[in-house]
C-alpha cells in the first residue's frame, strides 16, 4: 500500500513544477511592456473566472485562442437569465439574452447597450450596472469538485471501517491520524472533552475543505479559491454564526458584563462604556481576522510564485531562467506547507472561538446544556 | 480595502455558503459520524480488551495460587499420614513386645512352678526312698544288731537326723 502513495506524492511534485507552464501565453504580444503584462496576468489569475481555462495559445496574427470549458452564467436581472459563458467570447463580444446586453470586462459582467459600450468614471472604474451574478464560475466548479472528492474519499473511508472491523486501510491510514489529530489536539484541546463532539463535523469539514482547495490552487489548474475574499468571508460567516448560536450564558455574560460581580455598578458603568463596545467589536474582529488571514496568505503565495515564474520571461537568460525556476520550485514546496498550515490555523482558531463560546464557569446550568445538546 | 470590496463577488459567496453547508451536512451524515464512531468503538474495544487481559492475568494468578495451596495441603496430608503410620507401627511393635514378654514371663513362671512341684515331688520321693532305705537299713541293722535294742533305736534316730539335715 506504501508504494502507490509515494507515486502520488511524486505526481503531485511534478504537477507543482507544471506551474511554469502558466506564463507561456503571456510571452508573445509585442509592444506591450512585459512587466505590466505579467502583472495583469497575475491579477487575472487571482480573480475568479467564467471559464475553466486549461491553457491559451496565440496564433501568428497575435490572436489568443483559449482552450477550456465555458461555464454556465446565471444572472438575476429582473428575472433569472441562464446562458453559457461562451457567448462572451472571452470578453470580446457582447452577449444578448432576452433583449438585454451583457459584456465581460475584467472577469466581471456588466449590463451594456447593443454595442457593448462601457462608461468609466474618472478613476477608470466602469459605471455600468452590474447584475447580480450567481454564475457557476471556476471557483464554484472547484468547490464542487473538492466537495465531491471529500465526500467520496471520506464516505468510502467510513465504509471501509464498517467492512474491516474498524481498521483503516489504504488512504485511511493517511487520513485517520489527521482526523484523530483534529479531534485530540484541536477540538478536545480547545473546546473540552464535554462539548467537542458537536463541533467536530464542522472542524473536520473546514480543515479538509481548505486544505484540499489550497492544494488544488498549487496545481497547474491554478484555481485560487481559498485566495478569494468571497470564499473566506463565507467560511468566516459560518464560524461567526456557529460561535454565537452555540454561545453559553457565560459567553454572553463575559461580553456584556466582563467584570462580573466583583465591582459595584457605578464603578462598572464608566468602564463598560469603553469595554462593552470593544467586546462587541471583538465578536466581529475574530472571524474577520480569520477571513483576511486565509485570503492574504493564499493570495500572497500565488503572487510570489507567479512573479518568480514571470521573472523567467523578464530575464530571458541562461542565469535568470534556472535561478527563478529554482526559486519558484523552493517557494512551491513552502506553499505546500503553507497550504496545510493555513488550513490548520483556520481550524485551530475556529476551535478556539468555539471553545470560548461553549465555556462554562459554574455547573448550575448543566441540565439546560444537556437539553440543548439533545435538541441539536 | 476598496479592491477587496470590489473583488467581493456575492454570487461566489452565495454558492460557497450553500455548497459548504451542504457538504457539511452530507459529510456529517456519511463520513464524520461513522468514522468517529468507528474510531471511538475501536478505542473502547482496545480498552476493554486490555482490561479483560488484565483480569485474565489476575485469574490465572489466582488459579496458580490455588493449585499451589492444594499441593501444599496434599503434601501436609501425606506427611501426617506417614507420621501416623509410623506411630501405629511403633505402637504395634511395642505392644507385641509387651505381649511376648508377658507370655514369656507367664511361661517362665509356669516352668518355675512345675520345677517347684517336681522338686517337691522329687523331695517327697527321696523322702519315701530314704524312709524305705532307712527301713531296709533298719531291717539289716536290726537283723545284724538285734541284740542291742538301745543301740538300734539310737542308730535310727541319728540316721533320720542326718537325712533331714541333707
Amino acid at each position: 500500500m506504501r508504494k502507490p502513495f509515494l507515486l502520488k506524492f511524486l505526481l503531485a511534485a511534478v504537477l507543482l513544477l507544471g506551474n511554469t507552464a502558466f506564463a507561456s501565453d503571456s510571452d508573445v504580444e509585442e509592444g506591450k511592456d512585459k512587466k505590466t503584462e505579467i502583472k495583469e496576468f497575475i491579477e487575472h489569475h487571482l480573480q475568479d473566472s467564467h471559464y475553466f481555462n486549461l491553457y491559451g495559445t496565440t496564433d501568428e496574427h497575435g490572436k489568443v485562442h483559449h482552450v477550456g470549458i465555458p461555464l454556465p452564467v446565471i444572472l438575476w436581472d429582473n428575472g433569472l437569465k441562464v446562458f453559457s459563458s461562451s457567448k462572451f467570447h472571452h470578453g470580446e463580444e457582447v452577449a444578448e439574452v432576452d433583449g438585454n446586453y451583457y459584456k465581460l470586462y475584467h472577469s466581471k459582467i456588466y449590463k451594456t447597450d447593443a454595442e457593448g459600450t462601457i462608461t468609466y468614471d474618472e478613476e477608470h472604474h466602469p459605471t455600468n450596472v452590474r447584475p447580480l451574478d450567481f454564475s457557476i464560475t471556476k471557483s464554484v466548479v472547484m468547490m464542487l469538485v473538492t466537495g465531491l472528492l471529500l465526500l467520496w474519499l471520506f464516505s468510502s473511508l467510513a465504509k471501509s471501517y464498517a467492512k474491516n472491523n474498524s481498521v483503516p486501510t489504504g488512504a485511511g491510514r493517511f487520513f485517520e491520524p489527521i482526523v484523530l489529530y483534529i479531534r485530540d489536539d484541536i477540538a478536545i484541546a480547545n473546546i473540552g472533552e464535554k462539548k467537542y463532539k458537536r463541533y467536530m463535523p464542522f472542524l473536520l469539514t473546514v480543515f479538509f475543505f481548505i486544505w484540499f482547495l489550497n492544494m488544488f490552487g498549487l496545481t497547474p489548474l491554478g484555481v485560487n479559491v481559498t485566495g478569494n475574499i468571497a470564499v473566506t468571508t463565507a467560511l468566516a460567516v459560518i464560524v461567526f454564526l456557529i460561535t454565537n448560536f452555540t454561545g453559553t450564558k457565560d459567553y454572553w455574560k463575559h461580553i456584556f458584563d466582563p467584570l462580573g460581580d466583583g465591582m459595584p455598578w457605578y464603578g462598572k458603568i464608566i468602564i463598560y462604556i469603553i469595554l462593552v463596545p470593544i467586546e462587541i467589536l471583538g465578536l466581529f474582529i475574530k472571524p474577520f481576522a480569520l477571513l483576511i488571514r486565509l485570503y492574504a496568505n493564499m493570495t500572497a503565495g500565488h503572487v510570489v510564485l507567479m512573479s518568480l515564474v514571470g521573472l523567467i520571461f523578464i530575464f530571458k537568460s541562461w542565469v535568470g531562467g534556472p535561478l527563478s525556476f529554482g526559486l519558484s520550485f523552493a517557494i512551491s514546496l513552502i506553499e505546500v506547507l503553507v497550504a496545510l498550515l493555513q488550513a490548520y490555523i483556520f481550524t485551530m482558531l475556529a476551535a478556539l472561538y468555539f471553545g470560548f463560546a461553549s465555556e462554562e464557569h459554574d455547573h448550575d446550568h448543566e441540565h439546560e446544556e444537556e437539553a440543548e445538546l439533545a435538541h441539536l | 480595502m476598496e479592491k477587496l470590496v470590489n473583488d467581493f463577488s456575492f454570487g461566489l459567496f452565495f454558492w460557497q455558503i450553500i455548497l459548504f453547508v451542504l457538504l457539511l451536512l452530507l459529510l456529517r451524515k456519511f463520513a464524520w459520524k461513522p468514522i468517529l464512531n468507528a474510531v471511538n468503538d475501536r478505542e473502547e474495544g482496545i480498552k476493554d480488551a486490555l482490561a479483560a487481559a488484565e483480569n485474565a492475568k489476575k485469574e490465572m494468578q489466582n488459579v496458580t495460587a490455588d493449585s499451589e495451596k492444594l499441593l501444599q495441603e496434599a503434601r501436609a496430608e501425606r506427611e501426617a499420614m506417614l507420621k501416623e503410620a509410623r506411630e501405629i507401627k511403633d505402637k504395634m511393635i511395642a505392644e507385641s513386645k509387651d505381649q511376648a514378654k508377658a507370655e514369656g514371663d507367664k511361661m517362665i513362671k509356669q516352668a518355675q512352678a512345675t520345677i517347684e512341684s517336681e522338686k517337691k515331688a522329687a523331695v517327697a520321693d527321696i523322702k519315701n526312698q530314704v524312709a524305705e532305705l532307712s527301713v531296709e537299713i533298719a531291717e539289716k541293722v536290726i537283723k545284724e544288731q538285734l541284740s542291742n535294742k538301745d543301740k538300734q533305736l539310737k542308730l535310727v534316730d541319728d540316721m533320720l537326723g542326718d537325712i533331714k539335715l541333707n
